[in-house]
C-alpha cells in the first residue's frame, strides 16, 4: 500500500500534463530534479515549470505545524532534495520505497544516452518497488546495454535496494549485470512466474473468503428476511442476485467454472442500472414502479435515476398500498425525498431515531424471534428509505452497526429488555459516534486554527462549522472565506450564521476559487465519506476546492467522523455517485428570465447532468481530521480495520 | 394501519332540496347512474383503504345507505354505517363517534366528493411534515353549462359563495389562511404574528377546500372536545387551527416534546444542544420551528402545530357535490372529461348505452351521454350530453340536452328537456318544455307547460 502511494506522486499542478504523456515521460519530469543536480543539469532545466522554479520558489513552511509537515511527505521531499543533497542519502537508507523513487531518477539520467528505454526502466523499476523485483526484470523488457551504460548510477542503487530484498536477489544484482540477464529468462522466469500466478489467485481466493465471510455478517440477517415482506424481499433478492451473474457473465475467459460458482457467494456491489435484463426483473418486483428516465446521460446509466418528480406521486398514490411502514420512518423517508433533510449526519440521526420510534412501537408476533422478525423489519424500512433516496454511506454504516446489535442479542432476552437495549444503543451510536465526535474534532481542528490564519470551506459542513464557531469562542482572529456553488447554495446559511456570531466572511462561489486562494491559509472540508485508499467522497466541488489549495501548497483538512468511513476503494466519483434533479441545474435562483432550458426533456441531444457527490483522490488531502485524532490518508484503512469492532459494537 | 377513515356522507341536504328526498339520501344520488358516495368509497378502495366509517346523519338515511353498501360492497369492504341525530354538522358527527377512533391519524373524507385525487398523497403530506391537519386543496371546477353562454356567465356570479379564500405560505405546503362560507364576504383579517413568522403570504381564490382532511386524533379530539360550540369542520374546526397555529393552546402537541425529553435523559444535557442544532442545521426548518425556537436558537419555547396542504395537480378532477348547479355539473363531467371516473367503458361514439335500451328510428344520441338499462327511446328523439337513468320511457320527437333524467321517468312525446334535473318516477306529459327546472320525485308536470329555472316538486314536501 505504502509503496504504491508512493509511486503515484502527485501530479504537480504547475507541470499540467495535456494529451497523451507516457507514465514513464511524466516521472522523470517530476523526478529528475533530485538526483539530476548533478548529472543532468539540461534536464532540469528542460522540465518546463515546476523543477526550475522549485529553487526558488519553495514555499517557506507556512505553517510551522509539524503535523504539516509529516503529514505531507510527498510534497516535500521533492523540494527538500534538491537543496539539500545529503538528505537523498539519508532517505535511501530509510525506506525501501524511497530507494525505488530514486532508482526512477536515475533512469531519468540514463535517458540522456538512450532515450528509449528510460521508459522500460522506469516501468521495471516501479514494479520492482511492488515487491516482484525478479518476476518482472525479464517481463519489463529489461535490457542489458541499458544497465551498462551507466552502471555507477544503477548499481550501487540497486544494492542498497536490495539490501532489504531476499538474498537471491542480492546476488543477483552483485554486479553481475550481464549474468543477471542471462540467467533471468531461462531458469526463473517460467517458473516464478506461474507461482506467482498460483500465489496471486490464491491470495485473491482468501481475499475473496475473507470478505464473503464479513460480508455475511451484514447480509445473513437480510436474507433471513424472508417471512414478514414477501414482495420487497423478493425485490432486494433480486437486486442482489443481479450483479453477481453479471460478473460471472463479463468473465468470458471461458474455462473458469469453479470460479463462477466462488463468484456467486460474493456479495456482489450494487445493481447496475444500465443493464437491460436485470433492471427490468428487479422492475417486475420493485414496490414502486420507477419510470424511465430520458435524457439519461451516457456514463452515469448504471447509477439509479433521478426521479422526484414521478417518484413522489407514485410513492403517495400507493401510500395505503405499500407494506405498512412505521409512521416514523416514512416520515423520514418523505423528508428525505422532498430534501427537507439533507446532510449525512443528519440524515443519519433522523434515520436512527425513526428506528428507535419504530422499535419502541415495535411488538413481536407470536411463533418467530426477535432477532429475525425485526431484522426483517429495519430490512423493509432500509428498501423504503432507499425508494425515497439512496441511502448516504453514513446511513449504511450505521444501518449495519444497527443489525449487528440485532443480531448480537441473546436469545434469553425477553422482548422488552431487547427493545430498551436497542433503544439505548442507538442513543449510544448517536452519541458516541456522531455528537462525542463532532465534539472531539471540533477540538483537534480548533488546534490548527491560528490567529491571522484565513480558512476557506466549501458548501455547507455542520463539523467546520461548529470548528470555526469554537476556534472564534477561543478567542482566535482569523478570517473566514465561504466558498459556495449552485444549486443548493448551502454555503449561504452557513455563512448567516457565521456573521451572526461575529465571524469575517468572505463569499465567493466556486468559479472564483483559484482567485481567492492566494490569501487563504487553510482549507477545511466536511466529507460524506472516506474510502480506504484515502479518498475523499464528498459534496460536488470538493475535489476542485483541494486541487486549487494543493496547486497553491494550501493544507487541506478533512473534517470527518470515523463512523462515515467505508472499506470501499474508490478512485473516480463515476462508478458510485449518487444523481441528483437535472431541472435545478437549468434554472437560476431568482431569474425567472433565464429560461433557456425550460424544455431541454425535449431535446434528444442533451442530457443534464447534476452529480451530487465527487471523489478527491488522497493526493490532495493534507491531513483528516477524526474522531481517532488528526491523521494522513493513508491511515484510514488502519482505522477502518483496527476499529472496525470498536466502530460497530 | 395507522390511519382511520372517516367518510361523512351526510343526510337529506336542505341544498339539494328537489332532488333528495326521504328515499334517496345525498349520499344516494346517483351520478352517471351510481350513488354519488360509491366514488368516494372506491377512491380509498383503490388506495387500498377497506376499513371505513361511514356517518349518516338521520336514522333512515342510515339504514338506507347502510343497506345500499352491504348490498355492493359486502366482499370487498369493510363498511362500519353509524348514524348520528340530524343538523349536528360535520363536526358533531365526528364528535359523536368520537369513541370509534383509535388511529394516530384519521382521514375524514366527505361522501360528495368526487374526485381521482389519492388520499394517499394527503396522507403522505400529513406523515412528511407531522401535521396537526392536512387538507387538500383543489381548484375550483368549471361550473355551468358549456354551451349556452349566458347561463354560465349567471351561474358564475352565483358560484363564489361556495369557494374559500386561502392563504399559503411561499412553498405552498402551510395553510395561513382560511376563510369559508360566510366569512368570505368579511374582511379578510390575518395575525401579524404568522405574517411576521412566515414573510410572505400568498393569498388565492381559486382554490377550493376538498373537504379531504387529515387529523391527528389526538388533535381533532381535543378541539371537538373543547370547543363545543364548533359545529363544522370546515368553518368552525379548520379555521380555528389554522389561526391558532403559532399559539397552539393544544396540550397534546406538547406532550410529544415531554415524552422526547424523558428518553433523552439518558444524554447529557450539552449534547442534547448539540445534537438539536445539528438536526435544524442541516434541516430546513419550517416557519413554525423558527418560530417555535425564539430568539437564542436553543430548545423550543413556544408550541406552534402545523397545518398543512396538498394541493391537487390541475390534470386532476375534483368536485364536490354539494348543490344542483354542482350536481348537473358533476353528472356532465363523469361521462365528459372526466370519463375515467364513472368505471364504464365509453363506445366508439363516445356515450354508454346500456344492451338493453331500445331506441326508436332516427333517434340520435350524442356524445357524451348515457342511456340506462332498459330505457327506451320513441323515434326521431335527440339526446346530447346527458344521463337517463334505467327503465324510462321517453317518447318520440324528445329533445334532452344537458340534462340528468334519474330512473322510472316517463316522458312523453314532443317533450323539450334542456338543462334539467327530472328524478325518479316523475312523468312529464305531452309537450313540455324545461329549462334550468328541477323536477322532484314523483311529480307529474301537466301537458303543454314551460318551465324556466323552477323547483317543481309535490307540495307536501
Amino acid at each position: 500500500m505504502e509503496a504504491r502511494r508512493t509511486s503515484r506522486i502527485p501530479i504537480d499542478p504547475k507541470v499540467r500534463q495535456v494529451g497523451f504523456f507516457a507514465p514513464g515521460a511524466l516521472r522523470d519530469r517530476s523526478q529528475s530534479g533530485p538526483l539530476g543536480f548533478s548529472s543532468s543539469p539540461p534536464v532540469s532545466n528542460i522540465s518546463p515549470t515546476g523543477n526550475s522554479l522549485s529553487p526558488v520558489m519553495i514555499p517557506p513552511p507556512r505553517h510551522a505545524s509539524d503535523n504539516f509537515v509529516l503529514s505531507r511527505p510527498l510534497a516535500v521531499p521533492v523540494s527538500d532534495s534538491t537543496l539539500r543533497p545529503p538528505a537523498v542519502e539519508d532517505r535511501m537508507a530509510v525506506g525501501s520505497y524511497d530507494a525505488s523513487e530514486l532508482l526512477l531518477g536515475t533512469s531519468a539520467s540514463s535517458r540522456i544516452g538512450d532515450g528509449e528505454f528510460s521508459e522500460d526502466y522506469s516501468v521495471f523499476f516501479r514494479r520492482s518497488s511492488s515487491g516482484k523485483f525478479a518476476s518482472s526484470l525479464p517481463s519489463g523488457g529489461f535490457d542489458s546495454t541499458a544497465m551498462k551504460i551507466n552502471p555507477p548510477a544503477v548499481v550501487p542503487a540497486v544494492k542498497k535496494y536490495a539490501a532489504k530484498k531476499p538474498a537471491a536477489v542480492i546476488e543477483k544484482s552483485g554486479g553481475a549485470v550481464a549474468e543477471m540477464q542471462n540467467e533471468l529468462p531461462t531458469s526463473s522466469k517460467p517458473l516464478k512466474e506461474k507461482t506467482t500466478k498460483a500465489e496471486r489467485r490464491a491470495l485473491q481466493e482468501s481475499q475473496r473468503a475473507a470478505k464473503a465471510a464479513g460480508k455475511a455478517g451484514g447480509n445473513k440477517p437480510a436474507a433471513a428476511s424472508g417471512a414478514a415482506t414477501p414482495m420487497k424481499e423478493k425485490a432486494s433478492k433480486a437486486v442482489k442476485q443481479v450483479p453477481s451473474s453479471v460478473a460471472a457473465s463479463d468473465k468470458k475467459g471461458g474455462e473458469r467454472i469453479p470460479e463462477k460458482d466462488k463468484k456467486k457467494d460474493v456479495p456482489p456491489p450494487r445493481m447496475q442500472f444500465d443493464d437491460k435484463n436485470r433492471v427490468e426483473k428487479a422492475k417486475r418486483r420493485a414496490v414502486v414502479k420507477p419510470t424511465e428516465a430520458r435524457n439519461r446521460v451516457e456514463l452515469f446509466r448504471h447509477l439509479p435515476q433521478y426521479e422526484h418528480g414521478t417518484q413522489l406521486p407514485k410513492l403517495e398514490s400507493k401510500f395505503f398500498q405499500l407494506d405498512p411502514v412505521h409512521p416514523a420512518v416514512q416520515k423520514v423517508g418523505f423528508q428525505y425525498l422532498a430534501g427537507d433533510i439533507v446532510g449525512g449526519n443528519a440524515r443519519c440521526i433522523a434515520m436512527l431515531r425513526a428506528f428507535q420510534e419504530a422499535i419502541k412501537d415495535y411488538s413481536m408476533p407470536p411463533e418467530k424471534t426477535l432477532a429475525r422478525d425485526l431484522t426483517a423489519k429495519i430490512s423493509s424500512y432500509v428498501s423504503f428509505l432507499n425508494e425515497c433516496r439512496p441511502l448516504s454511506i453514513s446511513m449504511g454504516n450505521s444501518i449495519r452497526f444497527l443489525k449487528n446489535r440485532i443480531a448480537k442479542l441473546p436469545l434469553t432476552v425477553s422482548e422488552s429488555e431487547a427493545k430498551d437495549a436497542l433503544y439505548s444503543d442507538i442513543d449510544r451510536f448517536i452519541n458516541e459516534k456522531i455528537v462525542l465526535a463532532d465534539k472531539v474534532i471540533v477540538r483537534h481542528a480548533a488546534t490548527k486554527i491560528r490567529d491571522g490564519d484565513v480558512l476557506l470551506t466549501y458548501g455547507f459542513s455542520c463539523v467546520v462549522e461548529m470548528t470555526m464557531l469554537y476556534a472564534h469562542e477561543l478567542g482566535r482572529q482569523f478570517r473566514v472565506v465561504v466558498v459556495d456553488s449552485h444549486p443548493k447554495f448551502e454555503g449561504q446559511a452557513l455563512l448567516r450564521r457565521l456573521v451572526e456570531k461575529g465571524l469575517s466572511c468572505s463569499y465567493t462561489q466556486i468559479n472564483a476559487v483559484s482567485y481567492i486562494m492566494h490569501e487563504v491559509t487553510r482549507v477545511f472540508l466536511g466529507a460524506a465519506s472516506i474510502f480506504s485508499n484515502g479518498t475523499v467522497y464528498s459534496r460536488v466541488g470538493t475535489a476542485c476546492v483541494a486541487m486549487v489549495a494543493h496547486a497553491f501548497r494550501v493544507p487541506v483538512l478533512i473534517c470527518c467522523e470515523a463512523y462515515k468511513f467505508h472499506e470501499r476503494v474508490q478512485l473516480d466519483s463515476i462508478c458510485s455517485n449518487e444523481l441528483g434533479d437535472p431541472d435545478v441545474i437549468s434554472k437560476v435562483a431568482g431569474r425567472a428570465d433565464v429560461n433557456y432550458l425550460d424544455n431541454w426533456r425535449d431535446k434528444e441531444n442533451l442530457q443534464l447532468l447534476n452529480l451530487i457527490y465527487d471523489a478527491t483522490p488522497s493526493d490532495y488531502v493534507s491531513m483528516i481530521i477524526t474522531d481517532y485524532g488528526m491523521v494522513p490518508p493513508t491511515s484510514v484503512p488502519v482505522i477502518v480495520r483496527e476499529y472496525r469492532e470498536h466502530l460497530w459494537i | 394501519m395507522d390511519f382511520q377513515v372517516v367518510v361523512l356522507a351526510g343526510g337529506t341536504s336542505k341544498k339539494l332540496v328537489p332532488l333528495v328526498s326521504k328515499e334517496v339520501p345525498k349520499a344516494l344520488l346517483p351520478v352517471a347512474n351510481r350513488p354519488v358516495l360509491s366514488y368516494v368509497l372506491e377512491l380509498l378502495e383503490h388506495s387500498n383503504l377497506k376499513d371505513l366509517i361511514v356517518v349518516v346523519e338521520g336514522q333512515d338515511a342510515a339504514l338506507r345507505v347502510g343497506g345500499w353498501i352491504s348490498g355492493a360492497y359486502v366482499d370487498r369492504l369493510h363498511v362500519e354505517v353509524a348514524a348520528v341525530p340530524e343538523d349536528v354538522g360535520t363536526a358533531g358527527a365526528l364528535r359523536a363517534i368520537a369513541h370509534h377512533l383509535t388511529a394516530n391519524d384519521i382521514l375524514v373524507v366527505s361522501g360528495d366528493l368526487v374526485c381521482d385525487v389519492s388520499p394517499g398523497a394527503v396522507a403522505a403530506a400529513h406523515r412528511r411534515h407531522g401535521a396537526a391537519v392536512t387538507a387538500m386543496l383543489c381548484s375550483v371546477p368549471v361550473s355551468g353549462p358549456l354551451e349556452s353562454g349566458s347561463s354560465s356567465g349567471k351561474d358564475k356570479t352565483k358560484k363564489p359563495g361556495c369557494c374559500n379564500i386561502i392563504g399559503l405560505d411561499p412553498t405552498k405546503q402551510f395553510l395561513l389562511y382560511i376563510a369559508t362560507g360566510p366569512e368570505i364576504e368579511r374582511d379578510i383579517r390575518v395575525q401579524k404574528s404568522i405574517l411576521r413568522a412566515v414573510g410572505q403570504m400568498e393569498i388565492r381564490a381559486d382554490l377550493m377546500d376538498a373537504h379531504l382532511y387529515a387529523f391527528k386524533r389526538a388533535v381533532l379530539q381535543e378541539v371537538l372536545d373543547q370547543k363545543d360550540a364548533f359545529q363544522s369542520l370546515q368553518q368552525d374546526v379548520l379555521p380555528y387551527l389554522v389561526r391558532s397555529q403559532l399559539r397552539s393552546e393544544l396540550s397534546l402537541n406538547g406532550a410529544p416534546h415531554t415524552e422526547e425529553n424523558g428518553h433523552d435523559k439518558v444524554v447529557p444535557g450539552i449534547n442534547q444542544v448539540m445534537l438539536s442544532q445539528l438536526l435544524a442545521k442541516t434541516s430546513t426548518p419550517s416557519f413554525h420551528e423558527l418560530y417555535a425556537m425564539g430568539p437564542n436558537g436553543s430548545a423550543p419555547v413556544r408550541r406552534t402545530h402545523k397545518c398543512c396542504v396538498y394541493i391537487a395537480s390541475q390534470d386532476k378532477y375534483c368536485a364536490r357535490l354539494n348543490s344542483i348547479q354542482a350536481f348537473s355539473d358533476i353528472n356532465r363531467d363523469v361521462i365528459g372529461e372526466a370519463s375515467h371516473l364513472s368505471g364504464y367503458s365509453f363506445s366508439a361514439q363516445n356515450n354508454i348505452i346500456h344492451p338493453s335500451a331500445e331506441l326508436g328510428s332516427k333517434t340520435t344520441v350524442g356524445q357524451n351521454c348515457m342511456l340506462g338499462e332498459g330505457s327506451q327511446l320513441g323515434d326521431k328523439c335527440s339526446v346530447k350530453r346527458s344521463v337517463i337513468g334505467r327503465h324510462c320511457r321517453i317518447g318520440s320527437n324528445v329533445k334532452v340536452v344537458n340534462s340528468v333524467v334519474m330512473n322510472h321517468v316517463t316522458i312523453s312525446d314532443g317533450c323539450s328537456i334542456q338543462g334539467s334535473v327530472i328524478c325518479s318516477n316523475a312523468q312529464l306529459q305531452e309537450r313540455v318544455v324545461l329549462k334550468d327546472c328541477q323536477v322532484g320525485a314523483g311529480f307529474v308536470v301537466t301537458s303543454g307547460s314551460e318551465y324556466k329555472g323552477e323547483f317543481l316538486a309535490k307540495k307536501e314536501r
